[in-house]
């Protein structure tokens, strides 16, 4: 493949700041068109933070941050709806809305962007539950269906519209291993049918090692990546003792034999 | 001296030689179950032996978990204070692992179970300072967004979320008619009852239904209606978008392009502005309900005395005072409680903080308003 890849997230220099405190510092890194894009690493590093940065609920204290050729870290409210229209979120816990039906809730952002009548909007509707394997579950509340449901349906929210970029915040967190490997395989389906970039943020290595085409690894101490690239490449060749023991499943040094 | 016991899973045995060398010798488990026993016999036979060494013989423990450990180190602290020596001899190999895992050596100092520490004055009243500033700030960048989606609705009137609007009318206004009515009935018999006993020994008995219609138009259908609705609606609005918040429902509203202001508070704001009045006129109706019961009844009134003398004292204005201060209460409870919603931070108990907040600050709020309307219109009426 000679076509040069074309980025689409580009991060130049983010640095992230709560307060006093800073989480993340001098992060750049690029996510190509099309792509499994993965953001490692262990608790507090910083993933969430820096995922939060890319979706523009937060600015940044400073960096940019450019999405598909906006720079969403200095633009007013314009480009941010831009850009919202561009992406989809799938949330921790789903996040759907409560008083709202599963159909109800995929339906809310067709109704609000398109003026498709309700027969055309109740269709695709039931087109998007089919794709995430939820066929029948319309008229169920959110609080009527398990948790594996409940992020599917929040996908199938995120894809109503069928965004270029779709961000995921720990898809597989409190997911049994069986639905959690579904989930990868409907991400990595959705990648190849649709052509849509994936970020998704994680630290389940089962999901890291069979979804991701590259990955970056941010670390607390450092507050920026340590790694980028292939996943499986890295587990191989990594010297990085942080890098070689995520990827190894490995302990910290503890020496309990003394 | 030689003693010796035997608890069933454990047991000891001690033997002190004549320089005041204490030895002794634990078998069997030293978990969980025999910690206290142990350490309710052992304890008082250091004490009274107060030996010069202390050596603990672990040759014949089988198991040691980390109540075991406890019990080693009650016995080095008791040792070491009497200011004696303190040994284990023949440590088994599992011992020493379960030993050194705890780092039993490390744990020589006493030191209290470690609490969430309480910073200085300063840093707290600075923190405080900082949070206040923030939320004001928040606040007001709350109160022009409101006004904003207020203008944007008026502008554009399909804007509005209808069915969530319609939902929380019926939630603040037809669900809250029992209790409102209910405690306006209450409230109007009380009154017409007190002012009874004063008014008939002046023979003044007719100016009952004047007071009482007075007092329920002007200041208590208004201020108890608003009550009542900070705390049935103000609570709910502040709890239902306090856990959206959380559940990061919010985020994901703006992340899909909706203003959560317009999306999630202009439809309660909307609901409240239009049956909180409402239900005003109909706290209004069974206040003076309540004191013609009182009239009719105890005061030997006709009916129709006393609804003359209630259209002769009340005016319209009364009336529209009366439902324009229950507008201004309305908007202030679904403002406040929805601003509380959207500020939680954390888990659920930010979410119970909120709703408290909610509800302190909207009566706060009502009772503010009603004293500056009273102001007002004694000056200017």
């Amino acid at each position: 493949m000679a076509v040069a890849r074309q980025p689409i997230i580009q991060v130049r220099d983010l640095t992230a700041r709560y307060g006093e405190e800073t989480i993340l510092e001098g992060v750049s890194f690029d996510v190509f068109e099309g792509e499994v894009f993965v953001i490692l690493g262990g608790s507090g590093c910083g993933k969430s933070t820096l995922l939060k940065h890319l979706i523009g609920l937060i600015r940044p204290y400073s960096g940019q941050v450019i999405i598909d050729g906006d720079d969403i870290s200095h633009g007013g409210s314009p480009v941010i709806n831009r850009l919202l229209r561009k992406i989809g979120i799938l949330y921790q816990s789903g996040a759907l809305f409560g008083s709202m039906t599963v159909a109800e809730n995929i339906a809310l952002p067709i109704v609000e962007y398109t003026d498709l009548s309700s027969d055309l909007v109740s269709s695709l509707v039931r087109m998007k539950l089919n794709l995430v394997q939820l066929e029948g579950y319309g008229d169920y509340l959110p609080s009527e269906i398990s948790g594996g449901m409940k992020k599917r349906a929040g996908l199938a929210r995120a894809m109503a519209l069928n965004p270029k970029i779709l961000f995921f915040d720990e898809p597989s967190a409190g997911l049994d291993p069986v639905i959690s490997a579904g989930l990868d395989n409907l991400i990595l389906h959705l990648n190849k049918s649709l052509g849509t970039t994936m970020v998704i943020v994680t630290h389940e290595l089962e999901s890291i090692l069979t979804v991701a085409q590259r990955v970056i690894m941010l670390d607390k101490g450092t507050k920026g990546i340590i790694a980028e690239g292939d996943p499986r490449h890295l587990r191989e060749t990594s010297r990085n003792p942080l890098v070689w023991r995520f990827f190894n499943r490995q302990a910290e040094d503890r020496d309990i034999s003394a | 001296m030689r003693r010796s016991k035997d608890q069933g899973s454990w047991g000891y045995e001690t033997s002190q030689d004549r320089k005041g060398a204490l030895t002794l010798r634990l078998t069997g488990r030293m978990d969980a179950a025999s910690a206290g026993p142990m350490l309710r016999e052992l304890g008082p036979l250091i004490h009274t032996t107060v030996p010069n060494a202390l050596t603990v013989d672990l040759s014949e423990v089988t198991y040691v978990d980390d109540f075991g450990v406890l019990v080693l180190i009650q016995l080095r602290h008791t040792v070491t204070d009497q200011g004696g020596l303190y040994s284990l001899v023949h440590v088994t190999d599992r011992v020493r692992e379960t030993l050194t895992l705890l780092h039993f050596d490390d744990l020589t100092e006493r030191v209290p179970l470690a609490k969430k520490e309480v910073p200085n004055i300063f840093v707290r009243l600075g923190d405080a300072t900082l949070r206040h500033i923030k939320d004001f700030r928040f606040l007001t960048s709350f109160t022009g967004s409101v006004f904003l989606a207020l203008l944007y609705v008026c502008l554009h009137p399909r804007a509005l979320r209808r069915e969530d609007t319609v939902l929380a009318m019926q939630k603040t206004g037809v669900d809250a008619l029992p209790i409102v009515g209910l405690i306006s009935f209450l409230l109007g018999l009380i009154i017409a009852f007190m002012s009874s006993v004063q008014l008939r020994q002046f023979g003044a008995d007719i100016y009952v239904a004047s007071l009482v219609s007075l007092a329920m138009t002007r200041e208590l259908g208004p201020i108890m209606t608003a009550i009542i609705v900070a705390g049935r609606s103000g609570s709910a609005f502040a709890a239902e978008i306090g856990t959206m918040r959380i559940s990061e429902e919010i985020d994901a509203l703006f992340t899909m392009g909706f203003d959560p202001t317009r999306f999630l508070a202009l439809p309660k704001i909307v609901a409240s502005l239009v049956v909180v009045p409402l239900l005003t006129l109909f706290s209004d109706l069974f206040g003076v309900l309540g004191g013609l019961i009182v009239g009719v009844l105890m005061l030997d009134l006709t009916a129709n005395a006393y609804i003359a003398q209630t259209f002769v004292t009340l005016t319209p204005f009364d009336v529209f005072l009366g439902v324009l201060k229950s507008a201004v209460f309305a908007f202030l409870i679904s403002w406040i409680s929805c601003f509380r919603g959207f500020r939680v931070q954390g888990g659920a108990a930010g979410v119970g903080e909120a709703t408290t907040s909610s509800v302190v600050s909207s009566i706060f709020l009502i009772i503010l308003t009603d004293s500056v309307f009273s102001v007002i219109l004694r000056y200017w009426g």
